[in-house]
This record gives C-alpha cells, structure tokens and sequence, in this order.
C-alpha cells in the first residue's frame, strides 16, 4: 500500500478495511458463544468431581483404562478406513464426472448428491435393512448360490465402515470434482499430444493439479467422521465403538460428566493432531519443487 | 535438420448438428513448408487445426502425415508438435520440467533429457530461467518455453493456434521473426493458424484463406494480396475497392474489363505520368481527406455513386494538403494492379 502516500488516503483505506472486518462479527459472535464457550465448559468440567471439587482424577480414570484407547484406536480405524475407501473409489469417480458432457455430469451430479437430501438416520437404517442377516444382499447370495452362509455385514466393523462411506463420499467428491473441472483441457490435450497416454496425463497433470481438491476432501472426511455417531451406534451393533459411543455411554450409563469431558477433549486433540499433519503435508507436497517430470 | 513430413488433407469433412464446420477440405502441404490457415472466427481453422492433433474427429475425409493414414490414430501416437493458444503450460512444474515432459515420457535417459531440454530452451533464448516458476514468466517468455516444449521432442510437424494472439504488437512482431527463423532452421512442416491478415503474408510460405467452412485460396501471400480469386479474399486481406467496370475506363480508350475489378487503396496515383498507357482512371467528386502520417487517405465518390479509398504515400502527395472537399478529381492505376475477381458483380 505504498501507493497511498497521502495521509488522507492511508486514512480512508484503514477505515474501509476496518469496516469490512467488522462484518465477521455476528459470524465470530455465534461461533463463539457455540463453540468457544462449550470448550472451555468441558475443559472446566473435566478437572471436576461429582461433588464439584478440583480433581485429575478424571484424567487418571480415563486414561489408565483400556476401553478408552481401544475406543482411540476404532476411531482411527473407521476415519482413515473411510478416508481410504473414499479416495479408492472417489478419485475415479471425480475423474469421470469431470470429462463427462456437461449434461450427462450434472445428471450424475445429482445422483451422487441425492443421500445428502436424505436424513441420515433413515439412510443408516435403509442400510440394515440390505445389509442384516437376512437382509436383501445376503437373500440374493444365499438365494443365488454364491454364499451358502449369509456374510456378516451389518452390526460389525464391516457394516458401520459401509454406511460411514455412503455418507462421506459424495462430501469427499465435490471439492476433488470440482478441482479436476477447473483444470484447463488444453493442459490435458498438450500433454496428450507430447505423447502422453490417458494414464501418464492423469498421473502428471490432473492428480497434482487436483492435489488441492484431494486434501481438502479428506480434511472434510477426516473431521466428519472422527465424531461419527449415529452410524457405528447403529450399524455397528454393540462391537463398534468409537469414542463419540464412549462418550454417550459415559455420560448416559454412568452420568459422569467429569470423564466424558476428558474423552471429549481427546477427541479434540485428536482432530488438531490431524489437521496438522494434513496441512503439514500438504505444504511439503506443494513446496516441492516439481522437477520431476519423471514420475 | 529434423526429417519432415509432407501433409495431405483429403475432403475432410465435419458438422456439429447442422452446423458445418469443415466442408469438404482438401490441402496439401509439402514437407518443411509453413503454411498458415487464415480466416475470420468461425471460419473452421481451428477446427482443421484439431483435427490434425487428433482432438477432432472428422465425419468423413482422410488425413495423411506422410503416406500415413493419421485420421483414426489416437493424439498421443501422433508425434505432433503443439504450440496453444493459451500455451497450455503445466502451471505445477518449473520451465525445464514442461520442456522435459515430453522427453521423460518416451523414456528418454534422465541425463540426456535434461541436455536436449536446455539446448531448446537455448535456442529459444530462455537460458538461465529453466528453474523458474511458470507464474513467473511474462507473456513472451511463457510463448517461448511451449515453443521450447513442442519441438523439444523433434516432431515431423508442428501446429500452431493463434500462438501470438495474447501478445502486445512490438513483442508479437519480433515473435513472428523468430518463430519463422526456428521453423527455417529446424526445417520441420508447419501449420499456423492465425485471424490476422499481415501475420499471414509477413511469416507463410503459402496462405490457405478459410471462410465458413471452406478454403476460398490458397495461393503465395503476393498472389493472395493481388490476385484475390474471391471477393471475400480480396477484401479480408486489406483495404480493397471493389469497382464496376463501367466506372472505370482505360486511359488509351481501349476497352475495360466486363468483370468487377478490384483495385488497393495504395495502388491509386493521383499523376497519370505515374501510370502506363495501359492503365485505368477513375473519376469522381473528393468527399474526404485525412492526414495519417505516412500517408493521405481520400475517398472519391465515383460517378456512379460508389465511394472508393485512396490512398498516396506522404512522398508523393504534395498536393494533397491543397485539394477542397467537393472537387472533381481522377485517380490513375498502373494495370498490373487492377485485378478482375472472376464471376464477381461490383
């Protein structure tokens, strides 16, 4: 802003800008008072007995017992098995929304986006209804020859792991679909005509310049699921159990505020570990020096 | 010295639903010639161009890369050289990477790529700035490196789509020199395309003019300039006055030509001494005159009623500061230059 050596000037532009940043203040209100305050709340909560006295009895409590780090470890499991699955089958998918005709993507568009209209509660148990021992999937093998045994595919790791994909992929597809649109054909036709076949244009040119696309996708899927609740608690049968199930069962079996605090704030911590680590590589992959045509 | 390849377009044809884009092109061109497709927006070039790469697919017609049947083969099999419009640069990796992806997919070893990627970036005059960042390049130096990376790979053709078109003129001026300087030393077949007329005749060996769909000539730039064999080349290559015969007659009273004659602005003597026997006046009223530095430019309304552009060097035009608005006056044009479009009406 060197340009504006005029004082009156400098003036007008620190009001302009001071105004402009008052506008986030309703948003930084809301956020505040509904995020904010209740982290400090159950921060407070955490160092408290029962009877309301100061204590780290709940930090010993919770983190001496072996529920709660199996409970850590199901959570990692179903985020990063969901972040997996979603990458598996969402980048081939994003690839072929992104050259279709205009017409035929935004009607597959819609068609990936109808669960997301759908409450996720009745789709968690749409799901049960296929997936169930004696749902319609295992009456078609068994009823077809091709299991003898119905396969165990609800109320298990499998089942909850299915339902968690169902929901995430189409939040995992738009930013990767829509990172892949926005990449110039001529890039794709040049490096066709440098000899480039579909596969070498897809490794060299569309996947790192929708590098961006793909981690904000999986930031998405990563925060989204590592709360996951209503469908490892339905799905999931009993076996499933993540911390957020830890957490309601803490609080709704044992009405232990103090406890459920604590797993509330490891959960917290986990979520920040994470996104660190996914900004941090992200950073390292883009400062890269891309040097290497030979990939 | 790259081995090049002469190209045979045989009546290609392409529509989009009833539009039709490409009717019936036919168009040889010779090895190592360049050859540049010239036309309005919409007049099907590009669409020639692309289908020469491979991006379009012709409805019918045959297109050869030597005595090679190209018209079915996949883009990247093609082993074309591509300059875009837009450059097409891949915005994520630094000069040397774009001039060396195409030497790193034919698998070519590390080490030598990385030589011929330099050496081209040389010859282009980019030394020194092949571990820059795309973003940090300006126009011309962004115009250069996909120069670079289209014939870093020494591809038997080159195409060219209005690569110029987003540079300023002085820097568009010394970039048709260098790419025609490239294409002489290389001697490698080019295709240009282009809507701009004088880039045509300054950098072509031959000009193919297109107007919807079809190639209306394809002649020298000197034989497309004068010898227009449309009225709409005539009058896309420059200021052309397209007259009656009846408005003009012979200066040794012989008969005119039947046909419309097109005449340039700067054919035009305003002293008929300048002119031979042989040649035409035109007389008229003078409606306006303008001062344009090299030149005066007047306009004559013929007896007719037709208005014609005259235009006279500075050099020669020392009267011109004198004459009113409104005087009768002839203009003189030395026959070589008054050329009969066949079958046109004026």
């Amino acid at each position: 802003m060197t340009v504006l050596a005029d004082p009156a000037l400098a003036a007008d532009a620190r009001r302009e800008r001071r105004f402009f940043l008052s506008l986030s203040l309703p948003a930084l209100f809301i956020v505040g008072l509904a995020a904010i305050l209740p982290i400090v709340w159950i921060i407070r909560q955490s160092f408290l007995t029962t009877g309301g006295e100061y204590t780290v009895g709940n930090y010993e409590k919770v983190l001496s017992s072996g529920l709660t780090w199996s409970a850590l470890v199901t959570t990692l499991e179903l985020s990063l098995g969901t972040l997996a699955i979603c990458i598996l089958l969402g980048i081939p998918l994003a690839l072929a929304l992104a050259s279709a005709r205009p017409r035929v993507a935004n009607l597959l568009m819609a068609l990936v986006m109808l669960p997301l209209w759908t409450s996720i509660l009745v789709r968690t148990y749409g799901w049960l209804v296929l997936l169930r021992r004696d749902g319609l999937i295992n009456a078609a093998l068994t009823g077809s020859g091709l299991a003898t045994e119905p396969l165990p595919l609800a109320y298990n790791f499998t089942g909850t792991l299915i339902g968690m994909v169902h929901y995430m992929l189409p939040l995992f597809l738009l930013p990767v679909y829509a990172a892949m649109r926005d990449i110039d054909a001529n890039l794709i036709r040049a490096s066709a005509s440098m000899g480039a076949t579909i596969g070498q244009a897809i490794r060299t040119v569309i996947l790192p310049l929708s590098a961006g696309g793909i981690f904000s996708g999986s930031i998405i899927v990563f925060i989204y699921t590592i709360g996951f609740f209503i469908t490892p608690a339905v799905l999931g049968g009993g076996k499933v159990n993540p911390l957020s199930i830890r957490i309601e069962r803490t609080l709704s079996t044992f009405q232990d505020w103090g406890s459920a605090s604590v797993l509330g704030i490891l959960l917290l911590i986990l979520m920040a570990l994470m996104g660190v680590m996914f900004l941090a590589a992200r950073r390292l992959i883009a400062g890269r020096k891309v040097g290497t045509a030979h990939a | 010295m790259m081995k090049s390849l002469p190209i045979t377009i045989d009546s290609v044809r392409k529509t989009y639903g009833s539009y039709v884009a490409l009717d019936d092109v036919s168009l040889d061109i010779r090895a190592g010639e360049f050859l540049t497709l010239l036309g309005p927006s919409g007049s099907g070039k590009t669409t020639l161009l692309m289908a020469l790469a491979g991006f379009v697919r012709p409805d019918s017609g045959k297109l050869l890369l030597g005595d090679r049947d190209i018209t079915r083969l996949a883009p990247n099999k093609r082993d074309i050289g591509i300059v875009f419009q837009n450059y097409a640069l891949f915005p994520h990796m630094n000069v040397l990477a774009n001039v060396e992806y195409p030497l790193a997919l034919r698998k070519t070893p590390k080490a030598e790529a990385r030589q011929r990627a330099l050496d081209t970036l040389a010859r282009v005059k980019l030394e020194g700035l092949s571990e820059r960042n795309i973003a940090a390049l300006s126009g011309g130096q962004r115009q250069r490196v996909a120069l670079a990376r289209a014939i870093v790979f020494e591809p038997r053709v080159m195409l060219m789509d209005e690569p110029l078109s987003a540079l300023d003129k002085n820097l568009r001026e010394t970039m048709q020199y260098e790419i025609r300087r490239l294409h002489d030393d290389l001697g490698i077949t080019t295709i240009y395309v282009t809507h701009d007329q004088r880039e045509a005749l300054t950098m072509s060996d031959r000009v193919a003019v297109m107007n919807s769909g079809r190639i209306q000539q394809i002649d020298t730039p000197q034989q497309i300039y004068d010898r227009p064999s449309t009225r709409f080349v005539a009058e896309f290559m420059g200021e052309a006055n397209i007259v009656a015969p009846g408005s003009v007659r012979r200066i040794d009273g012989a008969d005119a030509s039947r046909e419309a004659l097109m005449i340039r602005a700067e054919s035009f003597h305003l002293d008929a001494k300048l002119v031979g026997r042989d040649g035409v006046a035109l007389d008229g009223t003078l409606c306006a005159k303008a001062f344009r530095g090299e030149n005066w430019l007047l306009t004559l309304a013929l007896d007719g009623g037709q208005e014609i552009l005259v235009c006279i060097p500075a050099a020669l035009a020392s009267g011109c500061a004198e004459l009113t608005i409104g005087q009768q006056m002839t203009a003189y044009a030395p026959a070589a230059k008054v050329h009969a479009i066949p079958g046109a009406k004026a």
